[in-house]
Order: structure tokens, then sequence, then C-alpha cells
């Protein structure tokens, strides 16, 4: 089941007929949903059917072969690639962290458009994330649930208009999962954030998001609200 | 003690080549049986390596006769081999053959150039070609290393990059890191050499010159000279080679021409992923 509903003008992105191939092998294929500004989706579906490979065509670390994605009224195609990578901020399954400390990590995105990061920011980012006085730590000693705390920190340091989440809590213990699922509830409503988070967990998705869709050997079957997804099923 | 046994010099030379080999092989027999596995590409290197020098040696006199033009066109000839051999150490990296080949052309060209203004080769093919020869040969193993080097560390460590990608970095950024350690690992050698020369390493270039009649001083400071040559060439470039690299390896949207293999590997903290193949 594919929706259409109709964009309105809170629509902040608008993906259509999305597609990709690599080497003839389709990967994903007609993708097209709307995001609404403030909106939850949670895109759910097994392995290999192409969720990681949706967030990273719509952070353009990957180059759609079908289709375009409008992001504010405009083919996100015409905005230069690092300024929309900055505004549709991704979070990795693995929170890749560049050796250094907590804060020079968090400072890495702002200091690319030469913005500098006040210590206050940071000591606001990382209480955002519960990680007060975490700063000057040296990122090789921490947790894995701290590990990705920071690369969700990191990411927000850059003020993106939507995040994308891959999976962010897949590869943590129990503890630490639910911590960040909780966390990830607090900033969404705090900020009023937009976000898109990859998941295999239906139920995780009840949780985080009001919106599902759920791919399937690269297809979409089945969007709409996650409620209905979840009775449905 | 062979030259005892044999009298005749080319049949003395077979049987030197064909204990050396069998010294080549054994030690490729080793790292076999250690699990390292080299056989082919050694075996070709050894074949190669007989048969090209045997013909230039063969053909040399008749070489160091032509006029001064052929020998350009012979070190053209090497640039392009060179480019070749130094870029199948960076296979399936896209475009690591016209890397190469700027990187030693113009390195290599800038300094037989400012060396031939500046007197120190003389420009007649009898320097050109073999002095040419020396700094080309260390352009292309310095190429080799460092592009070796470069597609290994971004190998290993693309989730970094394309998160460094995903904050907005440009590419030059995301790769700054392990451009910089492939130019200095691939200078390390030089930068040995000429650490240990006189020391650990007397060259045959030096040793052929007071051999042949030259005041030994003169000829040490000589080959002093072509060491620094060749470390200047060398760095040059590995570095020019890089510059190039970098900008081949991602599309004109910025995105890394490369997947990563799998997901889930490792803590993800200081590395990412594996390089599986070009899109």
């Amino acid at each position: 089941m594919q929706s259409d509903r109709s964009s309105g003008q809170d629509t902040i992105l608008k993906v259509q007929d999305l597609g990709y191939q690599n080497d003839g092998k389709v990967i994903l294929k007609d993708i097209s949903f709307d995001l609404k500004l403030g909106e939850h989706l949670a895109v759910v579906g097994s392995s290999g059917s192409g969720k990681s490979t949706l967030l990273r065509l719509l952070n353009r670390l990957l180059e759609p072969t079908q289709g375009r994605v409008v992001y504010k009224g405009r083919d996100y195609k015409e905005t230069p690639p690092r300024e929309l990578r900055r505004k549709i901020g991704l979070i990795l399954q693995q929170p890749y962290l560049f050796p250094g400390t907590v804060a020079d990590n968090l400072r890495f995105g702002p200091a690319q458009r030469q913005a500098e990061i006040s210590d206050e920011a940071i000591a606001e980012l990382l209480s955002n994330v519960d990680l007060p006085d975490f700063a000057g730590r040296d990122v090789a000693n921490l947790s894995g649930g701290e590990a990705q705390r920071v690369s969700i920190a990191r990411t927000l340091a850059n003020s993106p208009e939507i995040l994308l989440m891959d999976e962010p809590t897949s590869a943590l213990d129990e503890e630490s999962r639910l911590q960040v699922e909780k966390l990830l509830c607090d900033i969404a409503q705090r900020q009023k954030l937009t976000f898109i988070i990859v998941t295999h967990d239906m139920q995780q998705a009840g949780r985080l998001a009001e919106t599902a869709l759920v791919l399937e050997g690269g297809r979409v079957q089945q969007y709409g609200p996650v409620e209905e997804i979840i009775h449905a099923k | 003690m062979l030259n005892n046994l044999f009298s005749n010099q080319i049949v003395l030379g077979f049987v030197q080549v064909a204990i050396a080999f069998v010294l080549a092989l054994l030690v490729v027999l080793i790292a076999n049986r250690r699990g390292i596995h080299i056989e082919k590409e050694v075996l070709v290197s050894l074949l190669r390596g007989i048969v090209q020098i045997t013909v230039v040696g063969s053909l040399l006199l008749a070489l160091l006769k032509s006029p001064t033009w052929a020998g350009i066109l012979i070190l053209l000839g090497m640039f392009l081999a060179a480019a070749r051999t130094a870029a199948r150490r960076a296979k399936g990296v896209n475009g690591a053959f016209r890397a190469s080949f700027y990187g030693i052309a113009i390195a290599s060209g800038v300094v037989i150039g400012v060396m031939s203004a500046l007197g120190v080769i003389e420009y007649k093919l009898l320097s050109l070609v073999p002095v040419g020869s020396m700094i080309i040969s260390a352009a292309m193993n310095s190429n080799a290393l460092a592009l070796n080097r470069f597609k290994a560390e971004i190998g290993s460590h693309i989730g970094l990059i394309e998160t460094a990608l995903s904050l907005g970095a440009s590419p030059q950024e995301t790769v700054k890191p392990y451009l910089q350690a492939s130019v200095h690992a691939s200078l390390i050698p030089r930068i040995d050499s000429l650490r240990t020369l006189g020391i650990v390493w007397i060259p045959g270039l030096m040793t052929g010159m007071v051999i042949a009649g030259s005041d030994p001083f003169y000829a040490a400071i000589y080959q002093f000279v072509v060491m620094a040559m060749i470390f200047a060439t060398s760095g040059l470039s590995a570095m020019i080679t890089m510059a190039f690299i970098q900008k081949e390896i991602f599309s004109p949207a910025e995105q890394l021409l490369l997947v990563t293999e799998g997901k889930g590997e490792g803590n993800g903290k200081n590395n990412g992923g594996g390089m599986k193949r070009n899109r």
C-alpha cells in the first residue's frame, strides 16, 4: 500500500519514485512519501530491504538512479551537497567518532563552515544527550551507548532541520538502547525535530514514530500511521 | 668459485641467473608456507626483469649512440611503464593510472629539467637515460607505496569518511589524514636511504664512477646529489599523485565512489567497514 497523501505547505521533504541500482541490481524502486515538518517517520524492514540505502540517498551520500527528492520545495540536487548534508543530518548505526575528545567531535561539523561553537553550546548539547562533563573525555574511552549519544550530539551541533537515524540503537545493549530511545523522544519533543528512523523492530517504530514505511525487497510494502500497521499485523 | 668453472662469461651469467632464481624462489616457497602468496607476482616479475634488462643490456651500446631526442622518447616510455606499474598497487581505485602518470611525469620532469639546467645531469643521452631511469624508478616506487597505502587507508576508514561527509565536510578534508599517512609511508625507504648513505649503503653508481677513474670525493658528492634528487622526485611524485587521486575517488556530488562491505563490524568508534568495489 502506498499513500498518495497530498503535500501540504508544511511538507519539508517529498520523495518521488526514488530508486537506486548498483551494478544492475535493484536496491530500491519507486519509493514515494512525504515528510511533514515535525513528523516522525519510521522506516521498517528486514536486513537487505533497502532501509539504510534510503537514508543514504536522502543524505545524498548515494546518488539516486531514479526519481527525485524535493527538499523545501526544490529538488535537493539544487542545494550544494555539503549544505544539504548539514540540513538533513545523518546518524549512522555505528557511531564513528573522530580520534580526539568529545568536544573535538562536536566542533567538527560547525568548523566545516568556519563556524565556532562555544564551550557553553557544547555543554548544552552534551547535557541534552545526558553526558554532562564529557567534553574533555577521549572518545577512545567511551562505552557504546555513550559513543552513540556523542554521535547524536555531534549531528545536532549542525542544527539539522531533518534528522536521519540508521538503526541508532541496534548495536547497543538493552540498557543503553532504552536510554538512547528515551533520549531521542525527549530531544524530538523539546526541539520539535523532524526525523526518519530506520529500524527492523516494529515495536520500536511504534514507540518513536507516528508514521511507518515498511520496505520489503527494496519496495514499499506498507505506508501509513504506525498504529494501524502494527494492528494490521 | 664459479669463475673457475666457467670460462665463458655468458654461460657464467646464465648460471648466476639460475642460482639467483633459485634463491628468490626459495623465499617465495617459505612465504607460501607462511600463507603469504606472492608466487605468481614474483615469478612474472623475475621473468620480466631478466628479459627486460638483458634486452636493454644488448641494445645499450646502440641506445647510447642515439641522438638526445631519442633519450626524451625513452624517458616518456619509462613514465608510462612506471605509472602503469605503480597504479597496479591501487587496483580498483578510479583514475589510479592517470594520477600516477601525472605524479611521475611532473616530478621526474621537474627534477630532471632543473638538474639538466644546473648542469648536474649532462643534457646528453649518456647521462639522461641512466640518471633519468633512477629518478623515474624512485618516483614509481614511492607512488606504488603511496597508492597501496592510500587504498588500504580508505578501505578501512569508509565509515569515518562518510560520517565526515554527512557532517558537511569537503571530500579533501575527509581523506586528509589518510593522504598524509600515505605520502609519509611512501618516503620512509628514501629517508632511511639518505640517513644511512655511506654507512649501510654504498651505492653502485659511486662505486662505478670510482672504478671508471673519477675522483672518489667527487663520486661521493655526485652520489649524494643523485640521492637527494631521488628523494625530491619521490616526495613530489607521491604528493602530486595523491592530490590527483583524492579527486578521482569522489563523484561531482561529493560522494565516495566506493561502497562499504556489510555493516555492524567492530565497535565503529575509530574505523569503519571494508572496501568492496567501485560503484
